[in-house]
């Protein structure tokens, strides 16, 4: 499997150390209610199809988000944690 | 009677001898040869035994695909198992062995197994060996495993070399045969980088074995022409030996080269090589393999496949027998029997089902005709035809078959796509798309002729080209044959006895019958009853054939009866191939330290923590065990002075003007009122409100500072720290980078510490407690903490990396003038359970701040990491494990850690399990002491409870306590 990291190009996975899914990056605020800390920290999709994850390039420490499909292994895309929402 | 060289011919070299061995006796072959072509070179006929019912076997392929002439390569003390002979190049001293026969493959007590045949068929042992119960582990399995099986390997540790190698293309043309060189000829002179792979020792695939005529020249010359056309091009990767294993996500092809299993002398080169090839383009011309036909005693040696002979005879100028017979379905047996005819060699006949087939030829022909049976139990002696309502016998020493040509879907197939039925060749055939990017041409997509093959490679060549945007070269196809291909379809000639279909795990007509009629009818559930398919040629040779009796049996269609899976490895790839360098030190990296050396010299036991490796303690003359070294470590930290190597703590270098406002955000305590020059402690939580880390955090000035992690949360924390900032602060001012490997740092601790550090500071900064300054030394620039991980007064001293090695050696030379000298890991542990400071045994991801005794360190002025999830309910209050002290009653009783905790009177059992330990140590003053985690452990402190681990057999009564043993007050590290 290979990953494009947006600041070094595509790199091996083994290049990568996997999070999750994306909703890990959205944290609820420091008084949300309880349901929506267990939602955030415990209650995942299992998407079949298209799905954005979160993966760490270890060699330049950029987090980013990887648009990908987890029926046909297709890699779409990726854009930097950082910067999401941005484009 | 049986194989012989001919006079001439071949493409061997008849120049260079080869002598090697074979089940221990001397043969020669010529350079070029494989095995098997040198075998029956020199008329040897049965390779090996049957897998069941050990009947003599002979070679049947001339490729990878062969099922019966599986051998046992020797190579000093150690063996390679199921060798294929036909793949297996011969060299001088090469010692091979025929394998699953005892006590020879010539005399084989285990083929009484063959007169038991009407026992053993499919799902016997599911039938026969079902009682006494007790019976099958130690009885019949046994048995069945030794009468049952193919080679074995020698026992030992294989330390021979394999590699792993990563490969990118623009083209990956799989074959060489007419279909693919054209292909790789079209994207080579176009410019595109190109990998031609091709399992065969030698490129050209059937232009080798049916030297078929192109453009007017014999078609091996015409592929050498290709071929030196190719290596001369800088963008053409050339790789024979190597066979695509497997086609896999992304363009990824996984593929395995033979590097040095053909060499007498291979140095330093690994005996295989496996390739990850990362392709844009991929073109399939993998051709196809000849199947034969199921009829009685169809499984002789001497029986051969037509194709494969024409191999024999062209390829390696050995003829398959004296007096050949040949038996087949489409044009390939009557080429095989004119290519014979041509060489010298006799054709008894040519036993063609077709009633239309033409008798025009210089040697028999017999249409409308079957083989129904034949004899000769170690080698072929005759053939029974069936003719109409007669029969007659033809004597023959060879008989070659050919049932017509499956092309080579398998790569086409690893990623879930299933062949397609062509009933025209009554084949199966790829399925366009199924592997995104992968095109397949020629005989592999069903297309035989060689003429047919030259124009669908060129055809694959200029597409994959065109889907790169490169320019299609000026080519065209050269001329060759174009013959049809008009099969007459034949799976299975009825008869009384046993006919074969797959070769290798003996499975029968009778046996794929017998699964349909007991209602194993799926095709899945036919492999996997009778094991067809599922040997290690994997069904190439018999598949299809056992799909169409199994269809045959159920009444179904061949394309309605369906496939089974197709998975990789297309050809068997050895465990070590895969692992490449990853036994013994290549198996992880090693990280060490600046001292390692020098503790080392100090005969210091490495212990590794996550890759480091760390002095376990440092031995002085006299001592045994580890204890005593020790204990004299402990003793001298706390009398006098101890340096200890901590540059395995990870370091993080935190600057910006939003760092102090940063790290309140990811540690529970505050850090932005942290004057300069100060230290603080600090605790991380993860965001599900557990321990992730802890360790010190240091301001070095207004916007920076330096923090330290475990060693084993280093990795863990810089991730963690690099997620906070870009996923939920990316505006802020704040960078931070891992230089754990810039600097080196070594604790000094112990009452005479000032002592050693003035000998080696120009000057001694009088630091407080949890202070730090920057400080020269030799003309360099280091830095100086006060902490402690000891409870004695302690400064860790912090150098650039690349002085390290001469600092620990000058603090450990100096130390010992004072009584002191350096200390190890055992020491280390002991000094910290102490004074109950805790390590990742403790904050083991399931402890939150409540249970290590830190909930006042969550600060309520400000939000940071875990605090939302850390307030839950259950994440704190009476009912959790606390972390406690624990000594036993009687002193001196060892502890242990892992051992569990329960109230005394109460039975040992899961329901009572009150708590465990976690760390454990002999100290010299207290004796063992322990560090665990009790339910509402902290208001248990004076209690008993039993301690119990049935793993070592400890059963005694500890005390519970204070996690602090020695100075509570802290009065020693802050004097």
């Amino acid at each position: 499997m290979r990953i494009p990291c947006p600041l070094c190009g595509t790199r091996d996975r083994r290049e990568f150390t996997y999070y999750g899914s994306e909703d890990y990056a959205n944290r609820p605020a420091a008084d949300a209610p309880a349901q929506a800390w267990d939602d955030h920290l415990h209650n995942r999709d299992n998407p079949c199809g298209p799905t954005r994850d979160l993966w760490y390039h270890d060699p330049c420490g950029a987090w980013v988000r990887v648009h990908r499909d987890t029926a046909t292994h297709a890699v779409h895309g990726s854009d930097l944690v950082a910067e999401r929402g941005q484009a | 009677m049986s194989g012989y060289r001919l006079s001439a011919g071949g493409l061997v070299d008849r120049s260079q001898t080869v002598r090697f061995t074979f089940d221990g006796l001397p043969f020669t072959g010529y350079h070029g040869d494989t095995l098997a072509s040198a075998l029956l070179g020199n008329g040897v006929q049965v390779v090996g035994r049957s897998f069941k019912y050990h009947r003599p076997r002979g070679v049947l392929t001339a490729g990878s695909e062969e099922p019966n002439a599986l051998v046992e390569v020797l190579d000093g003390a150690q063996k390679t198992p199921n060798v294929r002979a036909t793949v297996q190049e011969i060299f001088p001293g090469l010692a091979a062995q025929a394998q699953n026969a005892w006590p020879s493959r010539n005399l084989d007590l285990m083929a009484v197994n063959d007169l038991l045949s009407p026992f053993l068929s499919a799902g016997f042992y599911y039938k026969t060996f079902m009682w006494p119960r007790a019976f099958w582990e130690r009885l019949y399995e046994p048995l069945i495993r030794r009468a049952a099986g193919l080679g074995r390997l020698s026992g030992r540790h294989d330390e021979s070399r394999y590699e792993k190698v990563f490969a990118f293309c623009d083209v990956l043309v799989i074959g060489s045969g007419p279909a693919g060189l054209m292909a790789a000829l079209a994207a080579a002179r176009s410019g595109a980088r190109v990998i031609v792979a091709d399992e065969d020792a030698r490129m050209g695939g059937r232009l080798l074995a049916d030297r078929p005529e192109i453009d007017g020249m014999p078609g091996d010359l015409w592929a050498a022409q290709v071929l030196e056309d190719l290596a001369g091009m800088p963008n053409v990767r050339l790789m024979p030996r190597t066979t695509v294993v497997g086609a896999h996500d992304q363009g990824t092809y996984a593929a395995l080269e033979r590097v040095s299993l053909h060499r007498a002398a291979p140095g330093d080169a690994p005996r295989e090589a496996f390739w990850r090839i990362v392709a844009k383009r991929t073109v399939l011309a993998a051709g196809a393999l000849e199947r034969g036909i199921a009829f009685c005693n169809n499984d002789r040696p001497g029986i051969m496949l037509a194709g494969a002979a024409r191999a024999y005879v062209h390829r390696y100028g050995v003829a398959p027998g004296q007096r050949v017979a040949v038996f087949g379905t489409t044009d390939s047996a009557r080429q095989t029997a004119r290519a014979l005819q041509a060489a010298g060699v006799q054709v008894a006949a040519l036993i063609d089902p077709r009633e239309d087939a033409s008798t025009l030829e210089d040697f028999k022909v017999i249409r409308g005709a079957v083989v129904t049976d034949t004899q000769g139990r170690k080698g072929l002696r005759r053939v029974q035809v069936r003719q109409g309502s007669n029969t007659f016998a033809l004597e023959a020493d060879s008989l070659l078959v050919s049932g017509g040509w499956n092309p080579s879907v398998h790569l086409a197939c690893h990623m879930n796509g299933r062949p397609v039925w062509d009933d025209g060749i009554a084949a199966f055939v790829p399925k366009p798309g199924a592997v995104p990017g992968l095109d397949a041409c020629g005989a592999a997509a069903g297309r035989f002729s060689t003429a047919a093959c030259l124009q669908d490679g060129l055809r694959a060549g200029l597409a994959a080209v065109a889907d790169l945007g490169l320019a299609a070269p000026a080519l065209t196809a050269p001329q060759a044959e174009d013959g049809s291909y008009d099969i007459t379809r034949l799976w299975h000639v009825p008869g009384k006895g046993r006919a074969w279909l797959d070769f290798a795990n003996d499975v029968t007509v009778k046996d794929v019958m017998l699964s349909a009629q007991e209602g194993f009818r799926s095709v899945e559930h036919m492999k996997r009853y009778t094991t067809q398919g599922m040997a290690p040629d994997q069904g190439k040779n018999s598949n299809v054939a056992a799909l169409a009796v199994l269809a045959d049996a159920t009444g179904q269609t061949i394309p309605g009866t369906g496939t089974t899976t197709f998975r990789p490895p297309y050809t068997p790839v050895s465990i070590a191939a895969m692992g490449g360098g990853g036994r013994a030190s290549g198996f992880a990296p090693q990280r060490f330290l600046t001292s390692d050396a020098a503790s080392r010299e100090r005969g210091a036991p490495m212990i590794e923590a996550g890759l480091w490796y760390r002095p376990s303690y440092f031995p002085r003359p006299g001592e045994t065990g580890w204890e005593v070294a020790c204990d004299r470590e402990v003793r001298m930290v706390r009398s006098a002075v101890g340096v200890c190597d901590v540059s395995t703590l990870g370091k993080i270098d935190i600057q910006g003007a939003d760092a102090g406002r940063f790290l309140d955000f990811v540690y529970t305590n505050t850090f932005s009122t942290l004057p300069v020059g100060k230290v603080r402690y600090g605790l991380m939580l993860r965001e599900d409100g557990h321990v992730m880390d802890d360790g010190t955090t240091a301001r070095l000035g207004a916007q920076h500072y330096v923090m330290t992690t475990t060693t084993a949360a280093a990795g863990q924390v810089m991730r963690h720290l690099d997620f906070v900032a870009q996923a939920h602060c990316p505006d802020w001012d704040v960078r931070m980078i891992s230089v754990t490997e810039q600097w080196a740092q070594f604790a000094v601790a112990g009452p005479r510490a000032r002592d050693l550090l003035r000998a080696v500071l120009d000057d001694l900064p009088d630091l407080p407690f949890m202070g730090c300054a920057e400080v020269g030394l030799y003309g360099i620039r280091g830095r100086l903490f006060r902490i402690s991980f000891s409870g004695e007064l302690g400064f860790e001293l912090a150098v650039p990396a690349r002085f390290g090695e001469s600092l620990f050696r000058d603090l450990v030379g100096r130390a010992e003038t004072l009584s002191g000298g350096p200390y190890g890991m055992e020491a280390l542990n002991v000094l910290r359970i102490e004074k109950g400071l805790i390590t990742h045994a403790e904050i083991h991801g399931r402890t939150t701040a409540f249970d290590i005794g830190m909930a006042k360190m969550v600060s309520p002025k400000k939000d940071c990491i875990g605090k939302a999830a850390a307030a839950r309910p259950g994440m704190h209050g009476p009912d959790r494990e606390q972390l406690v002290g624990l000594r036993p009653v009687q002193p001196g009783q060892r502890l242990t850690a892992g051992a569990h905790l329960f109230t005394p009177g109460e039975d040992v059992k899961r329901e009572n399990d009150q708590g465990y330990v976690t760390s454990v140590g002999p100290s010299p003053s207290l004796g063992w002491i322990g560090l665990g985690f009790l339910k509402n452990g902290r208001a248990r402190v004076g209690e008993m409870v039993r301690l119990v681990d049935h793993l070592r057999g400890l059963d005694l009564l500890c005390e519970v306590c204070d996690p602090v043993f020695l100075d509570p007050a802290g009065e020693k590290l802050r004097g």
